[in-house]
């Protein structure tokens, strides 16, 4: 391979993907968690119907492929006259997947917390309210964390999808690269590119756990 | 002001289909310090935790100082004002440090400052001679410390009764011992304490009176003393012989 082609022509053409892909993640895991905090509640304190439709939603989203969802929102909207770019169309049809696994992550969380710690809430006067805001939801998040931020590493590639309808992100580039020099080897350019970004999130990921750990946790596991 | 600080009358409760409790009658008196006594299963924690309503009763009557207990939140707020519960397991909240743990609840149920809630919650955490461990979080501390901040922080909302669940049964014997002088010194100070326990020395020192509950009803209550030594049943006097037969075996953990 022409070395300096490569570093000076290839390698920057892919590299420009990056923003685009990090664009993607950012606000399909953005949308995902907003939508997916209220798909949670609507399982964990909602009524019955509201439970079911939540329910239905993950249900549909998780047992549908994600590539089936983009091309239906970027091809099959416009026939009810909602005409979305490309872009916007996969940050929707990403993040409304997202937010299935978002919401059972979440939702799992919640549910984690021993019955007990309800209970001892309540003994000392709290509210429902209080219960969840100062008791339930900060040991949730500390559960989910791990979960959430390998959610995030799963977006990043996933992300890769939007290629498909024409997004000029990372993959989109390299697929381009290689039809126009036919050089597959840029295909392992690529993915160590995408290496390269994900293993830094798994890693802030362990030093966020850290971080927040509840003190003693890991010794009362022993 | 009424004698009896808490009544409880023909009280039902149970889960699912199954009745645990077939209509307990019971009376606590201002300061006075009532054991509960009864085999697994018997009842004993459930009635406990009827009293506070974190089990819903199916039918009878509570009252805690002259207030009926209903399912009405503000209602609901004054009769946990008054209670404090101390459970088997400690529940103390693994995310917060044991002051937190302690200041928290005042500051939310008491509506306290938080520098006058930590004041408050320091002062009783010296008391029982836990304010070193005022920083650490309950993960960190062994179970008998961990107790014994359960036991601050339920004394620290300055509770008329005191509902304590076989606080000593989920731990260790040697660390037992160190939550025991705890309630001694608790105990001392004159509240109303309602104690589901098999500490039998404890009872018999600290106790004025014992009740005695097996299969959900009360067989037999009494003068401390005269229960444990001169029980008139025969069902209370097999269950104290096999409690003392147990004694230096591991502890029971209900």
């Amino acid at each position: 391979m022409d070395i300096s082609r490569f570093l000076f022509q290839i390698l920057p053409y892919l590299l420009e993907g990056i923003p685009v892909t990090m664009q993607l993640t950012l606000l399909s895991f953005a949308l995902g968690l907003a939508l997916g905090a209220v798909l949670a509640a609507a399982r964990v304190f909602g009524s019955k119907p509201l439970s079911i439709i939540s329910r239905s939603y993950i249900e549909f989203f998780r047992g549908t492929p994600l590539l089936v969802q983009i091309f239906f929102i970027y091809f099959g909207l416009p026939t009810v006259g909602i005409r979305l770019d490309a872009f916007t169309a996969s940050v929707i049809a990403i993040g409304l997947n997202s937010a299935a696994y978002q919401a059972e992550i979440l939702r799992s969380a919640i549910k984690g917390i021993p019955e007990e710690q309800y209970l001892a809430a309540e003994s000392l006067g709290m509210t429902t309210v209080q219960t969840y805001r100062f008791i339930i939801f900060p040991q949730a998040i500390r559960v989910a964390t791990p979960a959430l931020v390998n959610e995030f590493v799963a977006l990043i590639k996933y992300t890769s999808l939007a290629s498909i309808i024409g997004v000029a992100e990372l993959f989109r580039r390299t697929e381009y690269m290689v039809s126009y020099t036919f050089m597959p080897e840029i295909y392992l350019l690529a993915a160590a590119i995408y290496l390269a970004i994900c293993l830094p999130t798994s890693q802030f990921s362990k030093m966020l756990e850290t971080r927040y750990a509840i003190p003693g946790y890991k010794r009362a596991l022993v | 002001m009424s004698e009896e600080l808490l009544q409880i009358n023909g009280l039902r409760a149970g889960y699912g289909k199954v009745e645990v409790l077939r209509g307990i009658d019971l009376r606590v008196k201002r300061g006075e310090k009532v054991v509960i006594l009864g085999p697994s299963g018997s009842g004993k924690s459930t009635l406990l935790k009827c009293i506070p309503y974190l089990v819903r009763p199916w039918s009878g009557e509570i009252r805690i100082d002259g207030l009926t207990v209903s399912p009405d939140p503000a209602v609901l707020r004054r009769i946990r004002a008054n209670t404090g519960f101390v459970f088997q397991q400690y529940n103390l909240f693994p995310h917060m440090t044991i002051i937190r743990n302690v200041a928290l609840p005042l500051e939310l149920s008491k509506g306290m400052s938080r520098r006058e809630a930590e004041e408050t919650a320091k002062s009783v955490l010296d008391m029982l001679g836990l304010g070193e461990l005022a920083g650490k979080y309950p993960l960190e501390l062994s179970g008998g410390q961990q107790q014994r901040a359960a036991i601050a922080r339920a004394l620290a909302i300055d509770p008329k009764l005191l509902l304590l669940d076989e606080p000593t049964s989920a731990l260790d014997p040697e660390l037992r011992y160190e939550v025991v002088e705890t309630l001694y010194q608790v105990a001392k100070q004159g509240r109303s304490m309602l104690i589901v326990t098999h500490e039998l020395d404890f009872a018999e020192a600290a106790a004025d009176r014992v009740v005695f509950i097996d299969e959900g009803q009360i067989v037999e209550e009494g003068d401390a003393r005269q229960v444990l030594e001169r029980p008139r049943r025969e069902r209370t006097e097999r269950f104290l012989r096999r409690l003392r037969s147990r004694l230096g075996e591991s502890p029971s953990t209900n």
